[in-house]
């Protein structure tokens, strides 16, 4: 029987063994990047064998898709002390704050001071910045850098404009007038007023949010986040309003139409207005080059300025207990110079984080910077909503907009989780 | 046979690694699900016990939870009753000596093969408004007055997914009862044919009690696998319009990765695990007694 018991047994403990150990050092350093950006893997690529040529160091980047999968991926390898030297986090903000409370994202506080801080756009680094006596109990610090920008606004298709004898060049200056060229494009061009990826709910409380600060203006949006203000406020049945106003230009099956779908039919013109974000630029490129389309900011119902969602649009975070990590900070210094900013701006087209001015890349990006002094995000807010109460506003818009429900009724129904988040 | 201790535990030996494999991939996960939903928390940085908590919220205030378990037992129906009868309908064609019996088969086997998120995006182009294969074809057949915004009814949307699901899901079926109806011996058939019986009689006095035990389990099967799709109806309408169209594991993976709740979406899983065992015991009681019938 001994035969067999200690083979068996012996395997048995290998196997716990060599899976516990840790990963042993390896002569020569390999810094692994884990993303998620399926269409910059090979720009990266080419980076990292450019790095090799000037620095000697081996970078692989590792893509892993969907961003579900990718964010299941680092939430599992993070515990089991796996995470690669360089990797990003997505989700709100909070979820960056486990991260750093478990001790798996380095602090590069003292490694920005000076020349590489000041190179960067003012809402760059402010996604993943943790100021004094933040809401979610983080040491002060930096905690990833940004490798590029984005924000979500408005898209109007200027020949779409033109075939309605409007004039290309002026967006829509209000909702009302938004509204009426939607209906007109739909009754006389037979195209869809407006498109939006919604059945990824977060595109909805995105916009919500955007006509919250217009009509609540910032410090009563906050106090709603806070408790004080209900969501059975005027001014918020006002803001649920929109999205019932909407529902005239809209397609039927909005609401089950991924970004990727609502970017094709925006792309192949069967739609004049949309809500994207700047990531598109490269996505309508590809799938029309011809696509002549121009950028506006959400158009206006009340008083408030108008906000956009923006800010950093992918980050890399360091993982402070890899062998590697002082390398790894050489070369996120490396990837953000402004050589290497032009070329990743160039070939994915994405919103560099470093101020490029006078560099010419695409207008189109130009066009997404002019408004980049509105842009907001739930990341930097002082406070965050409860994501049951998120869930439940999602829904109820959702409702709204298929008919089942009232902007009245469906502020009661938020009102009811947010009141019993608030007990908890 | 009688074996000595000594050789019972040389035997126990060799299911000694499997066991070790299962130990570690399925039981400490599933000890890990418990103690997750008693707690909250990311499980990265913190977790605090809050005791029944997230089970209070299953049961007293979720009610897209239910919802979603009301839309997953309403695709369970038409997947036990339209998907089964095609099944069987198809199975007793197929197992009969007919031409083109093996075209016959694969064909009927291919979909089940394809994945689901393939068949989910077929899906999409099949019942969209703009234009959509289906209302296009209804449009061709001059039956205009019958399309529809397909996806944007959270009727028609459900009733949509549920359509899909049996169509995909049919060549499961097929093929457990054609391996059922292959083993019923010909003798059989020949001798209710010498004793007069037609083909009606065949099938409900020598082929159907024969399939019980078949039926039964293709129906357990059924009820296990629609109360669990998920793959199928994230990529044809991701659970809308307005949470329409969602179903239990849609809503637990959602609770875990959107919400960032795990120690919820651990409990929605218990929930979810007790009820389909009830269910699966249930059932088994029952057709335990018919069999006796």
């Amino acid at each position: 029987m001994r035969k067999f018991l200690v083979p068996s047994v012996s395997c048995c403990l290998l196997f716990i063994l060599t899976s516990c150990l840790p990963k042993p050092k390896v002569e020569k350093p390999i810094i692994t990047i884990w993303h998620w950006m399926t269409d910059r893997q090979s720009t990266f690529e080419e980076l990292a064998k450019r790095y090799k040529e000037e620095k000697g160091i081996e970078v692989n980047f590792e893509i892993f898709f969907p961003p579900g999968v990718y964010s299941q991926k680092v939430l599992s390898a993070a515990p089991a002390q796996n995470l690669p030297e360089i990797f990003g986090i997505l989700g709100e903000k909070k979820v960056l704050a486990s991260f750093v409370k478990g001790g798996y994202v380095l602090d590069l506080a003292s490694y920005l001071e000076g020349e590489w801080k000041e190179k960067f756009l003012s809402s760059a680094l402010l996604n993943t910045k943790f100021e004094e006596g933040n809401i979610y109990g983080v040491d002060i610090g930096f905690y990833g850098i940004p490798i590029d920008l984005m924000n979500i606004q408005f898209l109007y298709n200027k020949d779409i404009f033109k075939r309605l004898g409007l004039d290309p060049e002026r967006p829509p200056s209000d909702f009302e007038e938004f509204l009426d060229i939607a209906k007109r494009a739909k009754r006389e061009l037979g195209v869809e007023g407006f498109v939006c990826g919604w059945a990824e709910t977060w595109l909805i409380y995105c916009l919500l949010t955007n006509y919250a600060f217009n009509i609540l203006g910032e410090e009563k949006f906050l106090s709603t986040l806070k408790g004080e203000v209900p969501y059975t406020d005027p001014d918020w049945i006002k803001v649920f309003s929109v999205f019932s106003e909407m529902r005239e230009i809209i397609p039927g099956e909005i609401l089950t139409m991924s970004n990727k779908e609502a970017e094709q039919m925006f792309s192949a013109e069967k739609a004049i207005f949309s809500f994207n974000g700047s990531w598109g630029i490269n996505v309508y490129e590809r799938m029309n080059p011809e696509l002549n389309y121009g950028v506006f900011l959400p158009p206006k119902i009340g008083e408030y300025p108008v906000k956009i969602w923006g800010g950093a649009g992918s980050s890399f975070m360091i993982n402070p207990n890899s062998l590697y990590k002082e390398k790894a900070v050489d070369f996120l210094k490396w990837l953000t110079t402004r050589e290497i900013q032009v070329y990743l701006a160039k070939n994915t087209n994405n919103l560099p984080s470093v101020d490029l001015r006078k560099e010419p890349i695409n207008p189109k990006l130009d066009e997404f910077l002019k408004n980049k002094e509105s842009v907001t995000h739930p990341d930097i807010w002082p406070t965050f909503e409860d994501s049951r109460v998120i869930e439940e506003i999602n829904r109820q818009m959702q409702r709204i907009i298929i008919g089942r429900t009232t902007p009245e009724s469906a502020g009661e129904k938020i009102q009811k989780v947010k009141e019993r988040v608030l007990r908890e | 046979m009688n074996y000595s201790i000594r050789e019972k535990v040389s035997n126990f030996n060799f299911v000694l690694p499997a066991l070790f494999v299962f130990s570690f991939f399925y039981i400490i996960p599933f000890i890990f699900t418990f103690w997750a939903a008693f707690h909250s928390g990311d499980f990265i940085s913190e977790s605090k016990w809050i005791a029944f908590r997230n089970f209070s919220e299953v049961f007293l205030y979720d009610k897209q939870w239910w919802r979603s378990l009301l839309n997953a037992g309403y695709i369970t129906l038409w997947a036990l009753i339209l998907q089964n009868l095609l099944a069987f309908s198809l199975a007793l064609g197929v197992d009969k000596s007919i031409r083109l019996q093996k075209v016959y088969r694969t064909v009927f086997f291919l979909l089940p093969v394809l994945s689901e998120i393939i068949f989910g995006s077929f899906g999409k182009l099949l019942f969209s408004s703009t234009p959509g294969v289906l209302n296009n074809l209804l449009k061709s057949l001059g039956l205009g007055g019958l399309t529809r915004e397909w996806l944007s009814s959270p009727h028609l949307s459900l009733n949509a997914c549920a359509f899909l699901h049996c169509w995909k899901g049919f060549g499961w079926a097929f093929i457990i009862l054609l391996a059922g109806l292959q083993t019923i011996p010909e003798e059989l058939y020949e001798a209710a044919r010498v004793d007069g019986a037609n083909s009606f009689q065949i099938l409900f006095k020598v082929t159907l009690p024969l399939m019980i035990p078949v039926i039964i389990l293709v129906v357990i099967l059924t009820i296990l696998g629609s109360m669990q799709g998920f793959a199928l109806i994230w990529a044809f309408t991701g659970g809308g319009p307005a949470g329409a169209t969602e179903v239990p594991v849609m809503r637990v993976y959602t609770q875990l990765t959107d919400a960032h709740r795990g120690g919820y979406a651990c409990a929605l899983g218990i929930v979810l695990g007790i009820i389909l065992v009830i269910f699966s015991f249930t059932f088994l009681k029952i057709s335990k007694k018919l069999k006796k019938v």
